[in-house]
């Protein structure tokens, strides 16, 4: 069976010792699509970004990159196929300099097998300018990242995904602790995304947000699919109301 | 794409601001290397001060040179553990350890080179099972090589009997001068050991990717993993590399006397220590240069060169030794609050 998802996943479920997790999740985003994951605390999200970036294994199901099944999907293998994440501010080493996390564990090497630290200043140097608008001077590859405002961490998180030329790029909660102005900034900076043909999937508490640049939602409840909506269908209020009866009731209607 | 990351203020400034801007950057990411190379020539005129005929004869620096390098060459890879938020305190006893595979190996073969890949064989082995009980299993490094030190120095004792032997017949080998000769009869080879092992730790610290994911570990050890980090194998690669080093170690120490001693190493776990940690390895991970740990360990020696010369007793060596170690880790918990 064809099908033209970038990504797909089938009856996925994983259970942490006695708690289920997911329950026979499936998934499926398009090759220009922009999905919202909304939920609750304990509704699972995480845990399907997780098994999404490779750094959980399900216990059950399967997942497809472009139509291929993949088996045994580590992190190393998710980035490969061009998997990249924004993570909050906890995924960079505050102590470590830029250049340091723009590479985080996809160093670049030279034909030596030993690190190329000139060209990955460099690198960084370009990015922040060319991608970030930040002005040559602002720009130092050797700042440590524990000086920088969430804005501008957040920023990083967003270069090192766009570096590595990313297919999926999944956000995680990435409005947490910023400010308005940086929050517009990177709504903007999903719609872009889109326009650049690439497919993101887009976490946040906040349904305002998810709602303004996702073309379909995906409820999840308990650790299941509760049910999905495409943005162009329902009113942002009818949304509303409908988390507000699964977060009850576990049903819509 | 867009931009969607506000300017920082720095943009808006004058060339002359930028400058200022351009030397406070780069005081602060070098910082702890300038300030143990004013603490290493500070306390070098402090000791030429007060002790001028120790310290201005060249007899006193070709001691250094020579037995410096038994703790300096763990101190090292140490350095790496504890950037990588881990630490080995069973180095002593790896030291002696490895001597005892040394001293049988040579026993039955009479062959000080295949004795001595008998002892670094052992020191990795030694290593790796530190690193297994830490990462595979999961205990804390701390408590974890505080048994296995006992364990391997009791191994130590029950295989020698508490006794030591002599290593004169090994002297006749080309590896024993290669190992503890003098360089154009003058130079110690220790001293050129250490300066190897120094770029050896050098290169793989700031140049390949395992030096890369040990700061990264060391920093957010869950961002390492998130951004797809073999964590696991890094960490087991840091106590097989203090391993290596220790059994090194004290082949050099124990061919330079001739003799091992089966309490071998038990003098170094406090100059070690504090080599690292003075030279502005945080005991909290992330932070930590090659270079300091080498200035450290020779400021380490010369203090204790210095205690005696001055004229107070070597009671006095621990006592600052544990002053120096209090007081740097000390230095970086004050430091990292005021950046938090």
């Amino acid at each position: 069976m064809e099908n033209n998802y970038r990504l797909e996943i089938k009856n996925i479920s994983k259970t942490f010792g006695e708690v289920q997790s997911l329950r026979n999740v499936s998934f499926q985003l398009g090759q220009n699509e922009v999905v919202g994951l909304l939920g609750d605390n304990g509704a699972g999200k995480s845990t399907l970004i997780k098994i999404i970036t490779g750094y959980y294994q399900p216990d059950e199901g399967e997942i497809y990159f472009n139509g291929q099944k993949v088996d045994k999907l580590s992190v190393p293998k998710a980035r490969q196929l061009g998997v990249e994440t924004v993570y909050q501010e906890r995924a960079l080493a505050e102590l470590q300099a830029l250049w340091r996390n723009i590479f985080l564990g996809r160093e670049l090497q030279n034909r030596w097998g030993l690190l190329d630290v000139k060209k990955m200043k460099e690198e960084t140097h370009n990015l922040m300018v060319k991608s970030m608008g930040f002005t040559s001077t602002a720009v130092d590859p050797d700042s440590k990242i524990g000086t920088f405002s969430g804005g501008e961490k957040q920023g990083v998180a967003i270069v090192r995904a766009l570096y590595f030329d990313a297919e999926i790029i999944v956000l995680d909660e990435p409005t947490m602790g910023l400010s308005l102005q940086e929050t517009r900034k990177l709504i903007n900076f999903v719609k872009s995304i889109k326009q650049a043909g690439k497919a993101a999937i887009f976490i946040d508490h906040n349904i305002f947000h998810v709602y303004s640049v996702a073309d379909r939602v995906v409820v999840l409840d308990r650790g299941r699919v509760a049910g999905e909506f495409r943005t162009s269908d329902i009113t942002l209020a009818d949304l509303m109301d409908k988390m507000y009866k699964i977060a009850e009731t576990g049903h819509f209607d | 794409m867009t931009n969607p990351v506000n300017d920082t203020a720095i943009d808006r400034q004058s060339p002359r601001q930028n400058r200022r801007l351009r030397l406070r950057r780069f005081l602060s990411s070098n910082g702890t290397q300038l300030g143990i190379i004013g603490v290493f020539v500070a306390l070098w005129a402090v000791f030429i001060i007060l002790a001028p005929r120790t310290f201005l004869s060249p007899q006193i620096y070709r001691a250094f040179m020579s037995t410096v390098p038994f703790f300096g060459i763990i101190a090292l890879p140490l350095t790496m553990a504890i950037i990588a938020g881990e630490i080995d305190l069973s180095f002593p006893a790896i030291m002696a350890i490895g001597m005892v595979a040394f001293a049988y190996t040579f026993q039955f073969t009479g062959s000080v080179p295949l004795a001595f890949v008998a002892s670094l064989a052992t020191g990795s082995v030694v290593g790796l099972i530190n690193g297994i009980i830490v990462v595979g299993i999961g205990i804390p490094s701390l408590v974890a090589t505080i048994g296995t030190q006992f364990f391997w120095r009791g191994a130590v004792l029950v295989l020698l009997g508490g006794k030591g032997t002599t290593l004169i017949a090994a002297r006749e080998s080309f590896l024993y001068n290669l190992l503890v000769g003098k360089m154009f009869g003058y130079i110690p080879m220790q001293f050129v050991w250490m300066l190897l092992a120094t770029l050896i730790s050098w290169i793989i610290l700031n140049r390949t990717r395992l030096g890369a994911h040990i700061y990264l570990i060391g920093d957010n050890a869950q961002s390492a993993e998130l951004m797809g980090v073999n964590t696991k194998r890094t960490r087991l690669a840091v106590f097989v590399l203090v391993g290596v080093a220790s059994a090194f170690a004290g082949v050099l120490a124990s061919l330079t006397v001739s003799f091992f001693w089966p309490s071998l190493g038990a003098g170094y776990l406090l100059s070690t220590l504090a080599s690292v940690f003075l030279g502005g390895t945080s005991v909290f991970g992330g932070v930590g240069t090659i270079l300091g740990t080498f200035l450290g360990s020779y400021i380490i020696g010369a203090i204790e060169a210095a205690i005696v010369a001055i004229g107070l007793t070597g009671f006095w060596t621990k006592l600052i030794y544990g002053l120096i170690i209090i007081l740097s880790v000390s230095m970086h918990a004050v430091l990292r609050r005021r950046m938090g």
